[in-house]
């Protein structure tokens, strides 16, 4: 069959809140821009974030500036950070979110007409802008409505909507394509199908922007849709590009857990910000066991405290249930393995004594919804129950943090697919912002890297007739349903590679991968090319494994524990291992991973002295604190 | 607790099809979508339905079951007797692609046909200043997930394809009466949402209302403000007098 061809400058794949970001960047700095996505327009994974995007516009606290929101995000990733994304994040968020305000977002209001900001886990004041609880909708629809803007722009201009900025919805890509296989040689294109007819298409490209989120697929117990199969990840991998920190998955502390269809599903950290408490059976406000010593100062010890300080957060420490997600992930865990759970294995959340039932829905609808649709709680009446959920992957493309670039020529990646930013554990709200702000450096970067092209590099027809050959592989095979190798990825991944690890149970979860990646050379796809799911699974699984492999491998091999990443065996935080950043990259044939330790650089002078000094010593090695010590006194 | 359900799916493409008959395990909890993706993965696994979230917050696993729209991820079992067969049909609106998925590129090109948000020149990012009060209307619209499940059940489209060119359907002229009530557009979308996009042609049965999983008071406050908004224009005696004075070019078709 005929492959459908098309040239573009920009490709970008994924359409969540980075990816469009990104093709709204190129396009406006004049490149023909594709937007490839595997789901229809305006239904990326970025719709499901309910609690708003982190910046620091000090518009309820002016005492905020980028340099509290630089410290918290650093404090939130343990110091495991690339400090000039954290940087670069924390100082650029605001004028991100004021201008999806200027493209027709309609963010909840203060008293004064400005952008409202709410507090959240991790954030020293009320930073995040939000509506409602449904924030990432309102990101997805306005960066939609911007495309569609400049696609009217472009009919008055050239008589023709997708002249310069065109969306190829539920079109899935399955390989980069670049000059030659060596891991130098440039970008050329990509190739993928449409999922809508099974019909195969080629684009020729010399930047490639990689915004196709998460992993969240290789686990059970998941807030993340289908579509994250960590096909950015693996495309990155297979094309010669390295993944960074894929040990660090954020397990967010509340998760549905009842009923079993649900179990998963998000419980928005709104919910605690704005005054949610959790307890165990025993009617215990649980946190105040769990405030780890590196935060001690931060948080308030009793609940008359913790209470006061959300009407007087000059004179009060905040409540422990506002710890970093990772804190209170492993808390929750906790009481239920000590038998203090719920009757469906969670702990409760209760917004109900503590809010009136208007306040409730005005300021959490859709989890006032959520509940009554699908549990049949009513969360002004009731505590819900919930518990730790597979949410986000700190990993991911190790990139430049100025451009997004990759270290394959022309490939960029920005959004949940990048890693580095948000260091072990990311903080609610971090997301949304980091969405927007590496976006446009990555549309940006990919824009500039086009400019100073000499000549576009040419597609190998030679890797688009293997591309060819591995995508119509199933459908040419009478084998096992992929349905089943999934569901036993996500088991094992769920419980050997979870939230709490040790090193018999990731070897055990490495051999099982093994034993799946043999099954799934061997899966078969019934039916035919046209919208065919077993199909797309069955090549999504290649994505799956991959990844999969990579968090185990680089699980395994970090000895300590810290934000998302837990040993049972190496319970403490280790000053050595901060230091060090875990690489994997794919084997020359793509079959396997390597992993290798990388030096992280230090953080640069200004940077480190925002910090005191206390605080430093809880994280970094004496060396590096001796070289803060003759830093500060120059 | 679990029981075996009789599910009815329309499975076909190319505008062939037919119901196919499945006996399936129904357990505690569950909802259709978690129905149907156990037909894929134990009976069918070509079996075709559009999913995302599986929270009802993405829009995209409208169907209609049992004859009424409905998103599958919201539409719990426990709804239904367990002696009763379910029929599971795709949205009868728009052309099937291949068995409960639909081609929805009607409502894409109606999006693209209604201009954009347009604030006054001069207004630079980070000073824009609203009132709650004054947010909130539009807001309500902004809720909208896109499940395209109003445009499917809306008599003006439902079964009459020859009105598609000239409608824009609820949830596209619920966006204009979204831009409309926003604080800051200045765009003047009276006269276009009747001429352009077809707002006459709604005469407010509320179906739509009635589809709409976010609850959205479709009709009454954004269709009927809107259709009154277009009146007070049309019969407004100083703009008639405006009009006639400065002759100007403003159409009064209706």
């Amino acid at each position: 069959m005929e492959i459908e061809r098309h040239e573009y400058d920009v490709v970008v794949i994924g359409a969540g809140g980075a990816g469009l970001r990104a093709a709204i960047e190129a396009r406006q700095q004049g490149k023909r821009t594709a937007i490839v996505c595997k789901s229809l327009f305006g239904k990326a994974h970025t719709v499901m974030a309910e609690g708003g995007a982190a910046a620091a516009m000090g518009n309820v606290n002016s005492d905020d500036n980028w340099m509290v929101h630089f410290r918290d995000t650093m404090r939130g990733g343990k110091f495991l950070n690339n400090w000039r994304m954290a940087e670069l994040h924390a100082k650029e968020a605001p004028d991100r979110v004021w201008e999806l305000e200027a493209w027709g977002a309609l963010f909840d209001r203060t008293k004064d007409g400005k952008i409202s900001q709410r507090n959240f886990g991790g954030h020293q004041y009320p930073r995040l802008a939000h509506v409602g609880d449904r924030t990432g909708l309102e990101m997805i629809r306005t960066l939609q409505q911007r495309v569609v803007a400049l696609q009217q722009e472009d009919e008055k201009l050239h008589g023709d909507p997708e002249a310069y900025i065109r969306v190829f919805q539920e079109c899935t890509v399955t390989r980069l394509l670049k000059t030659g296989d060596g891991p130098g040689d440039p970008i050329s294109g990509a190739f993928g199908y449409w999922r809508e007819n099974g019909r195969f298409i080629l684009f020729d490209a010399p930047a490639v922007v990689l915004a196709t989120g998460g992993i969240g697929k290789s686990y059970v117990v998941t807030s993340n849709s289908w579509e994250y199969t960590g096909d950015g990840h693996a495309l990155a991998l297979l094309a010669g590009a390295k993944l960074i920190n894929m040990e660090f998955i954020q397990f967010h502390p509340t998760g549905m857990v009842w009923p079993p269809s649900v179990r998963g599903i998000l419980v928005t950290e709104s919910v605690r910000g704005d005054g949610g408490v959790l307890r165990n059976s025993e009617g215990r406000r649980f946190m105040f066991d769990y405030i780890p010593d590196v935060f001690k100062d931060q948080y308030a010890t009793t609940e008359e405290e913790g209470d006061r300080w959300y009407n007087d957060q000059a004179n009060n420490r905040r409540p422990p249930e506002l710890l970093p997600r990772d804190e209170v992930a492993r808390a929750i865990n906790s009481e239920v393995k000590a038998g203090r759970g719920s009757p469906q294995g969670g702990v409760y959340l209760d917004v109900s004594t503590r809010l009136p039932a208007a306040e409730i829905t005005r300021r959490l609808p859709s989890m006032h919804h959520q509940f009554k649709e699908l549990a049949d709680v009513d969360i002004t009446k009731e505590p819900m129950q919930v518990g730790p959920t597979c949410h986000y992957i700190m990993g991911g493309v190790e990139v430049d943090a100025d451009s997004a670039a990759a270290s394959v020529p022309g490939l960029f990646a920005a959004g949940e697919v990048s890693g580095g930013m948000h260091g072990s554990n990311r903080l609610g709200g971090n997301s949304l912002s980091d969405l927007l702000v590496f976006g446009r450096r990555a549309g940006a970067g990919a824009s500039a890297y086009v400019d100073g092209l000499k000549a576009r590099p040419v597609v190998s027809e030679e890797s688009v007739a293997t591309a060819r050959a591995e995508a119509m592989a199933p459908l040419e095979r009478d084998g096992e349903n992929p349905y089943e190798v999934h569901h036993e990825l996500q088991r094992t991944m769920n419980e050997l590679v979870g939230i709490i690890r040790k090193a018999e149970e990731i070897t055990q979860a490495l051999e099982a991968v093994e034993k799946l990646k043999e099954r799934a050379k061997g899966v078969g796809a019934i039916g035919g090319r046209i919208y065919n799911p077993g199909w797309h699974l069955a090549l999504d699984l290649r994505n799956m494994l991959l990844v999969s492999e990579c968090v185990a491998r680089a699980a395994l091999k970090r000895e300590e524990s810290r934000g998302g990443h837990t040993r049972d065996d190496f319970p403490g935080m280790s000053p050595e291992w901060r230091r060090k950043l875990l690489v994997c990259g794919a084997s020359a044939d793509g079959s396997s991973v390597t992993v290798e330790e990388k030096v992280q650089p230090g953080m640069r002078d200004d940077l480190i002295k925002l910090f005191d000094r206390a605080e430093l010593k809880k994280y970094i090695t004496d060396e590096e604190l001796a070289a803060f010590d003759a830093l500060v006194k120059e | 607790m679990g029981y075996k359900a009789k599910f009815r799916v329309w499975r076909g493409e190319g505008g062939e099809g037919r119901l196919e008959d499945f006996t399936v395990e129904v357990n505690e909890g569950e909802v259709v979508l978690d129905i149907i993706h156990r037909l894929q993965a134990t009976q069918a696994p070509d079996l075709a339905v559009r999913w995302n979230c599986k929270a009802g917050k993405c829009g995209s696993c409208s169907m209609e079951i049992n004859g009424k729209p409905r998103l599958g991820c919201m539409t719990r079992m426990s709804t239904f007797a367990e002696d009763e067969t379910i029929t599971v049909t795709p949205m009868r609106t728009f052309p099937v692609i291949k068995d409960l998925v639909t081609d929805v590129s009607f409502n894409y090109q109606k999006a693209r046909e209604i201009p954009s948000f347009t604030p006054p020149a001069g207004v630079q990012p980070g000073e824009y200043r609203m009132q709650q009060i004054d947010v909130e209307r539009s807001q309500e619209f902004r809720k909208c997930i896109e499940c395209f499940m109003c445009n499917n059940v809306c008599h003006v489209i439902r079964d009459h394809e020859e009105n598609k060119p000239a409608f824009a359907g609820p949830r596209f002229l619920m966006r204009i009466a979204e831009l409309d009530m926003h604080p800051y557009d200045v765009v003047d979308r009276k006269d276009s949402a009747q001429e352009d996009h077809g707002l006459g042609y709604c005469n407010i049965t509320k179906c739509c209302t009635e589809v709409c999983p976010e609850h959205i008071k479709i009709t009454d406050n954004a269709l009927i403000p809107m259709k009154e908004r277009v009146v007070d224009r049309k019969y407004d005696p100083l703009v008639w007098l405006g009009d006639k004075i400065f002759k100007r070019s403003r159409s009064t078709k209706g």
